[in-house]
């Protein structure tokens, strides 16, 4: 999966999302819908990244906040988060998003791997960069991102 | 495609008659002479053996042909079933099975073309040697017209599909939730017809719930009957004679659960027939019969099926045992010295135990005892294991009768919604207004209630749970939700009970595995999600329940706190120079702070008025001599003890703490009021003599209570911290206590005097409860007193007392209510002139007698 040369061929398609000002893809497969801000549960002593449980239909998915995984500063007050549904081995996951963008499909020759001055944290989690006209289109290891360390 | 749709048929078919023949062969070579079983087996092989031939399945078709030979010679008389043709036989289940498998999987059969098999079947086919006299007689005309008692079950059945069944009880949940969602909706119309139909959606569901949850179900039996051909073949590896006995196979269990225990049971059977059996030589020197008895038996009870494994072998060597797990490094060895046989039996159950010298083909597999246990454990049962030396070992498991759908409690605490599953709810305790903050005693900061007379500690859920402290802190109303967590009980504090519902359990994805506080959640009737609670876990993060005990789950038992010696909680404080006192809080009622302008002195004593009664206190430092204490306080504190009525104060200094430890007396004491002194919570602290401290202050404690009889008990007892502990208990209960030091004494003091009831401690030197119980039983007035046996402190077992055999009824020391209740009943026996004998004071002692 983190594998530059299996990725960046030239069919990829990834389904974007805003944070703060920052422009995210995740592959588009592994994407299993799209949701408003749902009534959420939540978790005491579970890792702050944990921010409760949504039912999906019957289904019970974390939800977990990408501001606080990327280490982000916390989403403005009022402002609701957008569910990205991504499948998982064991069952759905939410990530909590800002804004929910488009399916792009992104050229191989705009890919590059993770510049070596990104931060440790990111280092794991961005799995590449694609060059796009005006702005970088980060991409996440979805499942670096759910993983999560326990808190206690 | 057709031809695929007939193999499909053909494996479903095989499969499960190969599946009885198993069972049928143990059960024919047992009764040579049941027609209607080899006819059974016989058209099974035959049916095999000609779909193979149609099918085109060339080898399966030659051996089973051979088969079908052999059992045909049986049938007409020509010869008889040995135990030699039964495993040929046998063998060639064994490989139809593993062709069945094969075409299972590649549509094909294995191309193993078993020439061995096949050479040794034609020479037992064409070597019929006539036998003596017909074993089996050929079947009357009469029997194969009646052949089939299977035919009206099989015509009323159907096959489904297990994926459809799992598909079906997931849709079944999904609409108990829609359901109660509905019926929260429509309590808040008042609309009569609306109302009503929810109603009967509501029966309906439930009914439909029930009966989709019994498609599920099966009979353990599908998991027992392969066992017989494991025993035989285990028995004659080994050269054992095992006979097995199986009792309850039509109790069901959800097929989730069949399918987690059945590797776990089958192990538990191996290593019965392995270790457990012995040989028949070695049966017979111990006067046993040659053949080994190994008894299986389930039934339902409260909710749960619980399984036993019996034997009637040897026993758990434990010391060969305690051997072992030393030199494995799986326990230390100064822990096992305090441990009873009963513990040391239990660790077997440890990671990385194993008593095989060798890997034997039948156990010592590296599947040791404690995948057994996780694997029970991972489906919220458990497992435990009782063994008498020389008589057998009888494993009892006890497992969840389902584990989708389960009733639970649901509580609130500041506005998060939790579910505490029903099996752990003991009761529900409301306190109002003055009432909630007067009942709650804090001793530093442990917060405890009252409950009944026993002190019941309590955990604040929003506390546990690091919850934000909400605005509504004052509240007027306590909660308290009372639950058992294995051993121990607690109370759990909550804002608000709200109702019992039936949920549906889901699991917790991965993110909060690390979490041992949540079962799982749930979806409720408004649709969001609500977690629900693990008992154990909140137990233990609350340090309610000490880490060690509680940790048996999951494998994280540490084999040094599984060690267990038993603990108990002791109330510490401080009286004038003694700083470290304790007393255990078995015996305190009650701690009170009153100002000290409310003492009061009647008749030259310092007493309070309590409850619209006089309390008569005892000046703690002041009896032991040891200086005056404190006068300066503005408030004094109490330890209340109480027996019924009959109550006493005791002024201290200071409340310390209360610690969970051991209670092992290191040096005794001279000191009149002291029994000695113990190494108690990492302190030297001195132990209280209640008994004579209330003695001495001279309140009239001990000639008020009982005044209607008093009965007579003699203790035998060696340790003078035990024997003052249990006088102490006794004669706060009422009893006229004599003591004596061993067997002699006991005996001697027993014919000069009349008692009630005897009791003696079961490590009396040489033996002396032995003698004791035996030298009574001799003498006829002497026989129908009751001879009670207490454990010793570092052995007894809270969970768990066998009765020792010939005693009536066996005690742990410290279980001072226990204790009395049953001293009360034996003695009362006595009275009423029935046999003295009470067999079984609970029910949990029951099933420790070795089977018989």
């Amino acid at each position: 999966m983190s594998h530059p040369d299996s990725t960046a061929d030239s069919n990829r398609h990834l389904a974007t999302f805003f944070m703060k000002n920052l422009y995210f893809g995740i592959e588009v497969h592994k994407v299993q819908e799209v949701l408003r801000a749902q009534e959420m549960t939540c978790v005491p002593l579970a890792p702050g990244v944990l921010r409760g449980l949504i039912n999906l239909r019957g289904q019970i998915v974390a939800a977990i906040d990408m501001r606080e995984r990327l280490a982000l500063p916390a989403r403005p007050g009022g402002q609701e988060p957008m569910n990205m549904i991504v499948r998982a081995e064991d069952g759905a996951v939410s990530l909590l998003v800002d804004e929910i963008g488009d399916v792009i499909q992104v050229a191989a020759g705009s890919y590059e791997s993770v510049p070596e001055t990104l931060s440790a944290d990111w280092k794991v989690l961005v799995e590449g960069v694609y060059k796009l006209d005006g702005r970088l289109l980060l991409v996440l290891d979805t499942e670096k991102t759910l993983q999560l360390q326990h808190a206690h | 495609m057709e031809d695929n749709d007939l193999t499909k048929e053909f494996l479903i078919e095989s499969t499960e008659n190969i599946g009885r023949l198993d069972q049928e062969m143990v059960l024919l070579e047992r009764q040579p002479g049941d027609a209607t079983l080899l006819a059974s087996i016989f058209r099974c092989i035959h049916t095999i053996k000609g779909t193979c031939g149609f099918l085109n399945f060339w080898t399966m078709e030659r051996i089973t042909h051979h088969a079908e030979t052999i059992l045909g010679q049986v049938r007409t008389g020509e010869r008889e079933l040995a135990p030699p043709l039964v495993s040929l036989i046998l063998e060639v289940i064994d490989a139809v099975k593993r062709e069945l498998r094969s075409i299972e999987r590649t549509n094909e059969e294995s191309g193993e073309k078993y020439e061995d098999l096949v050479a040794r079947l034609e020479k037992a086919a064409a070597n019929t040697a006539p036998a003596a006299a017909p074993a089996v007689k050929p079947l009357e005309p009469a029997d194969q017209i009646t052949t089939g008692r299977g035919p009206s079950v099989t015509d009323s059945t159907i096959r489904v599909d297990v994926g459809l069944l799992d598909k079906l009880m997931n849709l079944v949940g999904e609409l108990v939730l829609a359901r109660n969602q509905v019926l929260q909706f429509t309590s808040r119309l008042e609309d009569a017809s609306l109302n009503a139909t929810s109603q009967r959606l509501n029966l309906i569901t439930s009914e439909l719930q029930e009966c989709v949850m019994k498609t599920r179900m099966q009979p353990i039996g599908v998991v027992w009957n392969k066992l017989p051909r494991v025993i035989r073949d285990l028995s004659t590896q080994c050269g054992k004679q095992i006979h097995l006995e199986m009792d309850g196979a039509g109790t069901e269990l959800d097929k989730t659960i069949i399918e987690a225990i059945k590797d776990p049971l089958t192990h538990i059977v191996r290593n019965s027939c392995d270790h457990g059996i012995e040989s028949p030589d070695a049966r017979l020197r111990a006067g046993k019969p040659a053949h080994g008895r190994l008894m299986l038996r389930a039934f339902h009870e409260g909710g749960n099926v619980n399984i036993e494994i019996a034997d009637d072998g040897g026993g758990v060597d434990t010391q060969h045992v305690k051997a072992r797990a030393i030199q494995q490094g799986v326990v230390r060895e100064e822990l096992t010295d305090r441990m009873s046989d009963r513990e040391l039996a239990n660790l077997v159950f440890l990671p990385g135990f194993s008593t095989a010298k060798e890997v034997t083909s039948i156990s010592g597999r590296g599947v040791g005892m404690d995948v057994v246990k996780t694997n029970i454990e991972k489906i919220g049962g458990t497992v435990d294991l009782v063994s008498h030396r020389g008589t057998g070992t009888t494993i009892r498991i006890k497992i969840p009768l389902t584990l989708a759908i389960i009733p639970g409690l649901v509580v609130s605490v500041r506005q998060e919604r939790f579910v505490i599953p029903q099996t752990s709810l003991l009761e529900l305790v409301r306190l109002e207004g003055e009432e909630s903050r007067r009942l709650i005693e804090w001793v530093g900061t442990t917060p405890l209630y009252r409950r009944r007379g026993n002190l019941l500690p309590l955990a604040f859920l929003d506390r546990v749970l690091q919850l934000e402290q909400g605005a509504g802190d004052a509240a007027d109303v306590l909660n308290i939700v009372v639950l058992q967590a294995e051993d121990r009980q607690f109370g759990l504090v909550v804002d608000q009970v709200n109702d019992t519902q039936e949920i549906v359990v889901k699991p917790l994805g991965k993110q909060m595995k690390g979490l041992n506080c949540y079962a799982g959640a749930t979806i409720m009737g408004d649709g969001r999600v609500a977690l629900i609670l693990d008992v154990l876990g909140i137990a233990q993060r609350s340090s309610v329940l000490a880490e060690g005990r509680g940790a048996g789950r999951a494998g994280e038992r540490a084999a040094q706190d599984s060690a267990g010696n038993e603990r108990s909680s002791m109330l510490l404080f401080r009286a004038g120079e003694l700083e470290r006192l304790a007393v255990p809080l078995s015996l305190v009622a009650r701690l009170e702070e009153i100002p000290r302008d409310r003492l009061e002195y009647a008749a030259g004593r310092p007493v309070v008025q309590y409850r619209g009664q006089l309390l008569p206190l005892v000046h703690l430092a002041g009896q032991l001599g040891t200086g005056a204490g404190q006068d300066g306080e503005a408030s004094v504190q109490i330890i209340v003890f109480a027996d019924g009525d009959n109550r006493i104060g005791m002024i201290v200094d200071e409340i310390v703490d209360i610690v969970e430890d051991e209670m092992r007396i290191r040096h005794a004491s001279n000191r009149p009021g002291i029994l000695g002194s113990a190494v108690i919570g990492g302190q030297v602290t001195d132990v209280l003599d209640l008994q004579s401290v209330i003695q001495s202050a001279d309140t009239g404690w001990f000639e008020k209570s009982h005044e209607d009889r008093t009965y007579r008990v003699l203790l035998a007892e060696d340790s003078a911290f035990s024997r003052g502990l249990l006088r102490a208990s006794l004669e706060m209960g009422g009893y006229w206590v004599s003591e004596s030091r061993n067997a002699a004494d006991a005996l001697a003091k027993l014919r000069a005097s009349r008692f009630d009831v005897v009791m003696t401690a079961l490590d009396l030197p040489g033996d002396g409860a032995a003698q004791i119980l035996d030298s009574m039983r001799k003498q006829p007035e002497l026989a129908r007193i009751p001879v009670v046996a207490v454990q010793p402190i570092q052995q007894s077992d809270l969970g768990c007392r066998p009765v020792a055999p010939g005693f009536s009824a066996s005690l742990s020391r410290l279980d001072r209510e226990g204790m009395l209740r049953s001293i009360a009943q034996l003695a009362q026996a006595v009275d009423a002139a029935e046999p003295a004998y009470i067999h079984n004071l609970d029910r949990r002692s029951e099933s420790h007698e070795p089977p018989r």
